[in-house]
């Protein structure tokens, strides 16, 4: 059962990709969907969105960033491993659907949470315009995927080491002033969002943001994950995670995924400690 | 005459327990159980009643003389399987039904006196049988070909589950967790119920043939018009309460405030008190405030004890009367050193410039008029507003349908409220082929209610894949 069957490095080793059996799910995930995976009995729930899936094959693929014990963990997982639980698909899917002209911003991994969003936005005829932020050139993933997804793609780099020198909104502020754009779509940071829906909420251009909370059952059952969405609280996992940009509260989410701080920082000195 | 007087001068056992100063800092089950001695004492003080009222106490109508009546003579293995008859769990119901109501509740002898422990003589009979291997496992009959999906492994889905198994039905039991037992493994905590009595429950289930399929969330990892599609020929649902109610206040979203769900859910299931042997984390209040008076609330109370708190407030807006918690676990919560905030309700809560919760204000109330649930209603004393000072705060206020299952399936009729409707008696739903019981249909209830529902079920599901009705 769940079974890494693909796994690769990218950005320098900071983003690993595994491809996972998991026939049940794969069969039934549609894009924007999440699952909840635990490497082994007593390793915590972590939420990672499917950056693939191959139903025929019967495998899901995820793409994350090793931020703390639970990522590092997984990255310590070879092809033949299995992780010991895979429950999903989870959360509502995006709704796709042609709108004429959108735009797909994308940051870190949520460039992979945004490719398959990307690529059913281009396959039922809307014409996509990426832009895609990263620190530097080298931690830039999935950049061919992307352009193969897109009409036109822009990539900035805080650095200036590739594409435009400075952020992913000096771009926007560029496409939305060119171009009648009627849907962003932005994954990334939670900074990155807010300030992408903070210029389209400006222009009354309707965004969509994918949320990331801190989730333990991802069904509905605990309210861990609940944000704040034009004043009303909302469980990420089952409401969302997609949300209205113009109504996130951002501030609140920012600190709420600091909650645990502290312990996550004695858990993966511990863990490295042993490793 | 002179029997029955014999008998009552006999004190009821009183059930060796951990010390509070001792217990309220560790997980380890509080009662420590009854010797033979002991359970045979007791049992003896039970005057087999002819038209014994603890049988209709009790919802599943357990034959508690006749048990009791081999314990008394010291036949314990005899004593579990007279139990078993009725009651699938009975390590489970000994330890949290509410007797005081039900089983004990009725008994003759509490008339005058203090009942026959029931409670503590049913789990003395289950913990033999299951520290001597369990006992024998019942025949089961010959395989029907016919499958029935369980959705949900609660006390109900598990009841269903082993019924219909040992009548030679295919049973898989579809779970969303990656452990079986519903809130008896991600709600009541270890030192109310021992994992490891579920587990071996559990076992003994997958022992006589039923399957578990975990990491399955019906509704969307499948649906139940798949289950069919892939030869299910019934399906039962029971899938609990499983959505936190929340008091809808300013500051709710603070980092401190929590459902009971998701603190007991880390506490219990992903074992949090053990971190970091175990990866997930609990926050650790020093001054912790609980909202709600039942069990779920007296759990968060107990285990926020447990995880190194200075104070634990359990804050109610009724009196001590209305708590609906069992007699046992207000007791042992007061033991502990809990405090009751009693005609108190929360008004907001107060927070940090990270957005960490500092406070919260309150409002004192008084009982008014009864209400429709009979108890008197509670009224807010205008400008009684005070402050209390506390960083974690557990909203155990109740649950409500998770409409994640129902949903996703179409046909399935809903009350107004999100509850499956299901025939009381059949537990049949308005969907062909569907049964459902427990939480999901009640709203939160108890261990032996849900598991009631499920052997009612289980009946009716049998006769309609053995003479299709
Ligand atoms: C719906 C959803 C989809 C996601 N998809 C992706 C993805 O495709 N790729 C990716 O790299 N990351 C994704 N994330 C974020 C990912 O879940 C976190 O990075 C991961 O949980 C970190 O765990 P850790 O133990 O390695 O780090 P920790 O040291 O435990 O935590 C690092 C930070 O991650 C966040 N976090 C911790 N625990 C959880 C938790 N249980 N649930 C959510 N966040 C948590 C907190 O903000 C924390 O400060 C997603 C999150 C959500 C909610
Ligand atoms: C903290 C707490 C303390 C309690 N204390 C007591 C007590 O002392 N005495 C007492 O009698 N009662 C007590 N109760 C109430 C009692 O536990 C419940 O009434 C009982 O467990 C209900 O059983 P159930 O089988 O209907 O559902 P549950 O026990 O809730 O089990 C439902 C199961 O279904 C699973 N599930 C949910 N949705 C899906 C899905 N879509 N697909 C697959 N699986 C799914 C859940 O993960 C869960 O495992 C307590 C409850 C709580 C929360
Ligand atoms: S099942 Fe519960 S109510 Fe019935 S006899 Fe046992 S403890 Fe009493
Ligand atoms: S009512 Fe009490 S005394 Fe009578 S049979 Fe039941 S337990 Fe025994
Ligand atoms: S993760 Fe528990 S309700 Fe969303």
């Amino acid at each position: 059962m769940f079974k890494i069957v693909n796994r690769e490095e990218m950005a320098q080793g900071t983003i690993i990709l595994n491809e996972i059996e998991a026939p049940r799910i794969a069969r039934k995930a549609k894009p924007g969907q999440f699952v909840i995976i635990q490497s082994h009995e007593k390793g915590e729930r972590i939420p990672l969105t499917m950056a693939d899936v191959d139903p025929d094959k019967g495998t899901i693929t995820i793409i994350y960033m090793v931020v703390g014990k639970s990522t590092a963990s997984f990255s310590k997982m070879a092809v033949g491993a299995e992780y010991f639980a895979v429950i999903g698909p989870l959360g509502k899917a995006t709704h796709i659907e042609k709108r004429g002209k959108v735009v797909c911003v994308g940051g870190g991994t949520g460039i992979a949470v945004l490719h398959p969003i990307t690529r059913a936005l281009k396959e039922v005829g809307n014409h996509v315009t990426t832009i895609l932020g990263s620190r530097n050139k080298d931690l830039l993933i999935l950049e061919d995927k992307m352009k193969k997804a897109s009409d036109v793609l822009h990539i900035c780099t805080d650095d200036g080491s590739k594409g435009h020198h400075g952020f992913v909104t000096d771009v926007l502020k560029d496409v939305l002033a060119k171009d009648d754009i009627s849907l962003v779509v932005a994954i990334g940071p939670v900074p990155m969002m807010k300030f992408v829906s903070s210029i389209t909420k400006e222009k009354g251009v309707e965004t969509l943001v994918s949320l990331n909370p801190i989730m333990v059952d991802g069904t509905g059952m605990c309210g861990g994950c609940r944000v704040s969405v034009g004043g009303e609280t909302k469980f990420a996992c089952v409401d969302g995670p997609e949300f209205d940009g113009h109504k996130v509260d951002y501030d609140e989410l920012s600190k709420r995924l600091r909650a645990y701080q502290e312990d996550e920082k004695k858990s993966l000195e511990q863990f490295e400690k042993k490793a | 005459m002179a029997v029955k007087e014999k008998k009552q001068a006999v004190p009821r056992v009183k059930m060796p327990e951990q010390a509070p100063e001792v217990r309220r800092r560790n997980f380890k089950e509080v009662p420590l159980g009854l010797t033979d001695e002991m359970a045979m004492t007791e049992a003896s003080r039970c005057l087999q009643c002819k038209k014994p009222a603890c049988v209709e106490g009790c919802p599943v109508s357990v034959d508690i003389p006749g048990f009791v009546h081999l314990i008394a003579e010291g036949d314990f293995a005899g004593a579990a399987e007279r139990l078993w008859q009725k009651n699938a769990l009975p390590a489970v119901c000994g330890r949290v039904c509410p007797q005081e109501a039900q089983c004990e509740g009725n008994c003759i002898l509490g008339k005058k006196g203090s009942s026959v422990a029931i409670g503590y003589l049913e789990r003395f009979a289950a913990d033999r049988a299951r520290e001597q291997g369990g006992g024998a496992l019942p025949e089961v009959a010959a395989k029907t070909g016919k499958r029935v999906a369980v959705i949900g492994s609660g006390p109900s889905g598990l009841t269903v589950a082993g019924d219909l198994v040992v009548k030679g039905h295919d049973v898989n039991i579809f779970e969303a967790f990656h452990k079986p037992g519903g809130v008896l493994v991600y709600g009541i905590p270890e030192f109310r119920l021992p994992k490891e009595i579920v587990a071996s429950e559990v076992k003994t289930l997958e022992k006589l043939g039923a399957k578990i399929e975990l990491n399955s969330v019906v509704g969307t990892t499948i649906t139940i018009e798949e289950l069919f599609e892939e030869g299910f020929d019934a399906v039962y649902v029971g899938v609990g309460a499983g959505l936190p109610r929340f008091m809808d206040l300013p500051g709710e979203n603070l980092i401190g405030v929590f459902s009971a769900n998701e603190y007991l859910t880390r506490a219990n299931l992903m074992k949090a008190y053990l971190f970091p042997e175990y990866d997930t984390p609990i926050a650790r209040g020093k001054n912790v405030v609980v909202l709600g008076a039942g069990n779920v609330a007296m759990d968060s109370a107990r285990t926020a004890m447990r995880l190194g708190a200075e104070s634990v407030k359990i804050v109610y807006r009724r009196s001590r009367e209305e708590m609906p918690a069992r007699a046992e676990e207000l007791h042992h919560a007061e033991e502990e050193g809990i405090e009751f905030v009693l005609l108190t309700n929360p008004t907001q809560f107060f927070g940090n410039d990270e957005g960490r919760l500092v406070g919260m204000e309150c409002l004192k109330m008084s009982l008014g008029e009864p209400d429709a649930s009979g108890r008197r209603r509670p009224l807010p004393i205008e400008g009684s507003e005070y402050r209390i000072d506390c960083d974690l705060v557990v909203v155990s206020v109740g649950a409500k349908a998770n409409p994640l299952l129902t949903n996703s399936t179409p046909g399935l009729g809903l009350n107004r409220w999100g509850n499956i409707v299901a025939d009381p008696v059949t537990g049949k739903t308005t969907k062909k082929g569907v049964w459902a019981g427990g939480d999901i249909v009640t709203g939160m209830a108890t261990v032996i209610l849900a598991m009631g529902a499920g052997r009612e079920a289980a009946d009716s599901i049998h006769d309609y894949l053995t003479r299709g009705w």
